[in-house]
């Protein structure tokens, strides 16, 4: 492994931040105090989570690795549920389309023999996974919230010809289903020519064989797909709904 | 038996009051203009009727049972509300004239689409006109149309006529009379319209959300 990053090296690159700290406080641009949080969050999270991860990779125990990947699924449902701007139900909602798309995904690669239920493939695999579908289903929530907003006298246009819910909602749907997998599609679209992923670059990195490293990039782009796809399908289908009253009237969105 | 029957019907937003104490019965093939000045809760009293919202108090029956006893879309589908300046649906006059059809999972009816369309003074090619192509009145047309491919037995019009020219207002309002006389259908209208208040066979006066005259 050819990885140069030391403690000295760290601190070096610490530069790096005062670059962006230096342009901030000349443009007066306020944001000082964030940057500085974000970069101490950013690195006791990173210390705290590289020795958790060091421990569950050495006592690789199937519970654990378990508990860890709910866990991370739990919070990415949280984050999505942060963007949904007053969705009702939001929390069960995110948390059950990421669990669904990522034990979907997972079991796919699992059958497919790409990954194997280790600590060092699942919890890097499941966070990957979840944390797509996390973004995805924020993008849905706040596309529902804003065309529901948009389209409301459509909306009320269709119900009071007699359409049931699925039908008054079908486009909004569609189009909000459409917008959480973009990101997904148009990343799939330039891998490779515009930016070299975090997977495969970490593994060039560490030394592999670049054409390797592509195959298991290919991996991670299906695997995305799927996640994306699934997130967003099950988060718009399941939260619609939830812009209707129980007489099925519009009652949303709240903001 | 009356078709709809509202006792003491009244609607509140939070702290604010926009109908109280509504009562009013109309019979099946009546038509009853409502009127009243901005504000005076006529659009909140037919959305209600409607079912597109729900009364905060009192009792609304259709063909003798509580509102509440049918399902939403059932009954929107016997009690249809059209708008005023609606919202065409998709990109042609087909897209609309088939949405009835469609949330009804029925095979679309072409045949009459066509005399429909004949009927308001569109050609059998105007099926596939993109409806940003149609003029404010054929908008209109089009729309009451959508409301009546399959008949309902009421038919609410939220001031549909409101922005027409003289000439496209006197289509809509011969069409209303067409569905009405010769149809059965049950209308409710609202207008601001004098020449409308003046013809209306039966007039329900609206002031800040009470009746003031034409309940039975």
């Amino acid at each position: 492994m050819n990885l140069a990053v030391n403690n000295q090296s760290l601190i070096l690159a610490l530069g790096l931040v005062m670059i962006a700290l230096a342009i901030g406080w000349h443009e007066k641009l306020g944001i000082d105090r964030d940057m500085i949080i974000g970069v101490v969050r950013a690195v006791i999270q990173l210390f705290v989570v590289g020795y958790l991860l060091k421990y569950v990779f050495r006592v690789a125990n199937v519970w654990l690795t378990a508990v860890l990947i709910l866990i991370i699924i739990f919070n990415a449902g949280y984050n999505a549920k942060q963007r949904s701007n007053g969705i009702p139900r939001a929390l069960p909602i995110s948390v059950g389309a990421i669990l669904i798309s990522t034990a979907v995904t997972l079991g796919v690669l699992m059958l497919a023999g790409a990954i194997k239920f280790i600590p060092a493939q699942m919890i890097p695999i499941s966070g990957m996974i979840a944390s797509n579908s996390m973004v995805a289903i924020g993008l849905c929530y706040r596309n529902l919230n804003a065309e529901f907003k948009q389209e409301r006298q459509a909306v009320l246009e269709k119900l009071a010809l007699g359409a049931d819910l699925k039908d008054a909602s079908r486009d909004i749907v569609r189009a909000s289903i459409k917008t959480g997998m973009q990101p997904t599609i148009d990343s799939a679209k330039t891998v490779g020519i515009v930016s070299l992923p975090g997977m495969m670059s970490g593994l060039i990195f560490a030394g592999v064989d670049p054409v390797r490293a592509i195959k298991y990039q290919i991996m991670v782009t299906f695997m995305l797909m799927s996640a994306t796809s699934i997130g967003s399908v099950l988060a718009c289908y399941w939260a619609y709904r939830e812009f209707y009253n129980e007489r099925k009237q519009l009652v949303g969105p709240s903001n | 038996m009356s078709l709809l029957e509202l006792k003491g019907v009244g609607y509140r937003a939070g702290e604010t009051t926009i109908l109280e104490d509504i009562d009013l019965t109309i019979n099946a093939g009546e038509w009853v203009t409502i009127a009243g000045p901005s504000g005076s809760g006529k659009s909140t009293l037919v959305r209600i009727i409607a079912s597109l919202l729900s009364r905060t108090s009192g009792e609304l029956n259709f063909a003798g049972k509580s509102i509440d006893t049918y399902d939403p879309v059932a009954y929107r589908r016997r009690v249809s509300y059209s708008f005023q300046q609606p919202t065409l649906f998709g990109e042609t006059v087909r897209d609309n004239l088939s949405f009835p059809y469609q949330i009804r999972q029925l095979p679309f009816d072409e045949q009459r689409a066509v005399a429909a369309l004949d009927y308001v003074g569109l050609a059998a090619g105007d099926l596939d006109k993109a409806v940003i192509d149609l003029s404010g009145g054929q908008r209109q047309r089009v729309a009451l149309l959508r409301n009546v491919m399959i008949y309902p037995e009421v038919l609410i019009l939220d001031e549909v006529t409101a922005g027409l020219d003289a000439e496209n207002k006197a289509f809509v309002w011969s069409m209303i009379r067409h569905f009405n006389g010769d149809d059965g259908i049950t209308i409710i209208a609202i207008t601001h319209d004098q020449s409308e208040i003046d013809a209306a066979t039966r007039l329900l006066s609206l002031a800040d959300g009470r009746v003031t005259g034409g309940a039975r």
